[in-house]
């Protein structure tokens, strides 16, 4: 028998049945889409061509149209990428760990963060791809294919390489990962769409949902694979923004080749993850009128995960300053005196305003149960969290070994017009996928209303 | 009369009451055909006497696989088909090749089971399901009961078993 706590909260409220979650999630993937969305949707649009016109640009002339020079030859190309990927570790970290951990907050918010992820990692790809130049000629150059150079293989000592297929993986054992999730509940608009004599809907949902019946026997397997992939990803996500760490770690700059890298950085990633999360889950609960399952509860609780994980950052960021000390080597004292006292110092500031000092509000219980001010501290943590990877990138290469190699970088048009790109994907993606597919895991609600929802 | 094609179908609307019928109907000698439920529920596998899954060892092996392959590709590759000296380390040294092969292991083994699972429960595209009550997606536990199955068993026997057992509504249900 269900046990029903009396002293937890109710994580749904609003005294749901099972036909309730059924018809309160599929109804927005059977209405038209109202205004709202088709301006949302058009703003996405507008973003992504303008992108598009800039990638263009870059692919035409050469990464020449970007603002790099022979001091500074990563910028915010890399420091787009690692923010991306960053946001990308909140949906896996979600479904895996929390599901190893019986979390069952989870259920609620699990879809629409991992697709989160998913959009994220495309938008972090295009960086890479996008900085060799020559994107058609990027498979040979990223993946161990066979070539008339030699063959000339792939350099498997290097961690940009790892980072091929560390994202290839991340991304694609994601995808399965949620597609898993989305099968029962694809079949739950198939049978909706039958009963309401929608025949395209119903064969269109049928076969997204590979002809899901739901028997005993195939929920019992479905369980165990979902078990076994939140097990495999579980390392794979601590995996991903490790080696992305790695392409700092294993270089000789200083301010970058710092042991503390690989825990630092993923800490940092689950906390941009779950403020991104957070940014959005707002807009959708309220856009959808979801509020009855995205409860303020659940709020409250990743504000609880982003003041660990911003404390965590915190630390390392301190860390470090006492390590460049500590050390006594002049190089690496003098990368963080920079980046403290030196021309980036109003980077560095904001750095730490944003993340380190903005998410102590949280421990605030009227701030945590916000829904206003949790959104504005949302987009704060992930502007800080940009500012973290720039002042990594640039500040410790802009002042070379040789002071007639110092200078600045300054962004030019493409470079602004490729982030935007990544923006234009990520909302044009998101917004396809909250109007078609489910934003919540109906099957997964349904499976915990009896023991921790509201009652009448 | 033809087995799988004619059926007593009986409707659950609780979980903790399906559990108990299934225990009731199986041992008063009845076959289950399946179970169809809108959710998991934890505990019918045992109920209904399923052995557990062996996609776990799927999942094992594929991963192994692997692990194989990416560790002899780049020994190969690097080792002994095209050496070259990278700041005058060892051609083939492990440490390097260490995270490639985790995430080929990880890789094979997500695809491969969920591949496996794909294969073993019969899911493709372009199958439309034999649905016993469409309901059974949304909100109602559905125990489908074959007739030719249970021959010892008159058809409104086993409606009085099913009714009995907690049904909210005992259907009957035929397949061309």
């Amino acid at each position: 028998m269900q046990v029903v706590s009396a002293i937890r909260e109710p994580l749904i409220t609003g005294t749901k049945t099972l036909k309730d979650v059924s018809h309160d999630i599929s109804r927005q993937v059977e209405g038209k889409p109202t205004r709202l969305w088709w301006t949302a949707f058009g703003i996405s649009l507008a973003l992504l061509s303008w992108g598009a016109y800039c990638c263009w640009m870059l692919l035409w002339h050469g990464i020449g149209v970007w603002g790099l020079n022979k001091t500074v030859g990563w910028a915010w190309d890399i420091t787009n990428f690692v923010w991306w990927v960053g946001i990308g570790h909140a949906g896996t970290l979600i479904s895996a760990i929390l599901l190893l951990f019986r979390q069952r907050w989870r259920m609620s918010i699990n879809r629409a963060a991992e697709a989160m992820t998913i959009f994220a990692v495309i938008c972090a790809a295009s960086f890479p791809g996008f900085h060799m130049g020559r994107l058609w000629l990027g498979f040979y150059w990223a993946l161990p294919l066979p070539n008339t150079f030699g063959s000339l293989w792939v350099n498997f000592n290097s961690p940009l390489l790892w980072d091929v297929f560390a994202i290839s993986t991340y991304f694609t054992v994601s995808l399965v990962f949620w597609y898993m999730g989305l099968i029962p509940d694809f079949a739950v608009i198939r049978d909706r769409a039958v009963a309401q004599g929608n025949k395209i809907r119903a064969l269109a949902y049928n076969a997204l949902s590979f002809g899901w019946q739901g028997g005993a026997k195939t929920w019992m397997r479905y369980e165990s694979v979902a078990l076994i992939l939140a097990g495999l990803s579980t390392p794979l996500v601590l995996s991903v923004h490790t080696i992305v760490s790695f392409d700092f770690a294993t270089s000789v700059i200083p301010g970058w080749h710092t042991t503390i890298f690989p825990p630092y950085f993923v800490a940092g990633a689950i906390f941009s993850g779950f403020a991104m999360v957070l940014t959005l889950l707002l807009v959708t609960r309220k856009v959808f009128k979801l509020e009855e399952y995205i409860t303020v509860y659940h709020i409250e609780l990743m504000n609880i995960i982003i003041i660990i994980t911003g404390s965590i950052v915190g630390i390392a960021y301190i860390t470090e300053l006492f390590i460049s000390w500590y050390s006594r080597v002049p190089y690496e004292g003098y990368a963080f005196y920079n980046r403290v006292q030196g021309p980036y110092a109003w980077a560095y500031w904001s750095m730490m305003t944003c993340n380190v000092i903005s998410p102590q509000l949280f421990w605030i219980k009227k701030i945590r149960t916000s829904i206003v001010a949790t959104f504005v501290l949302s987009i704060i943590v992930n502007i800080g969290m940009w500012f973290e990877r720039f002042v990594i990138i640039v500040t410790s290469i802009h002042r070379d070994y040789v002071p007639s190699s110092w200078t600045m970088f300054y962004p030019t048009m493409y470079d602004v017009g490729q982030y935007i790109f990544t923006f234009g994907i990520f909302f044009t993606a998101f917004f396809l996928f909250a109007k078609f597919f489910p934003v919540i895991n109906m099957a997964e609600v349904k499976s915990i209303l009896k023991s921790t929802s509201e009652k009448k | 009369m033809d087995a799988d094609k004619h059926f007593v179908v009986g409707i659950f609307e609780d979980e903790d009451v399906l559990l108990d019928a299934i225990r009731k109907v199986r041992s008063s000698g009845v076959k289950i055909q399946e179970v169809y439920s809108p959710f998991p529920v934890h505990g019918i596998d045992e109920a209904l006497g399923y052995k557990r899954t062996r996609l776990p060892i799927a999942a094992f092996l594929f991963g192994m696989t692997g692990t194989i392959l990416a560790l002899v590709m780049q020994i190969w590759m690097l080792g002994y088909d095209w050496p070259m000296i990278i700041g005058g380390k060892n051609f083939a040294s492990l440490p390097p090749f260490i995270p490639v092969t985790f995430e080929l292991t990880v890789l094979l083994s997500a695809l491969g089971m969920v591949g496996t699972f794909m294969i073993v429960s019969d899911m493709k595209p372009y199958k439309w399901p034999r649905q016993f009550d469409i309901r059974s997606t949304d909100d109602k536990h559905v125990m489908a009961i074959d007739l030719a199955m249970n021959a010892a068993k008159s058809k409104d026997e086993l409606k009085r078993i099913l009714k009995d057992s907690g049904a909210s509504e005992v259907n009957e249900k035929s397949f061309e």
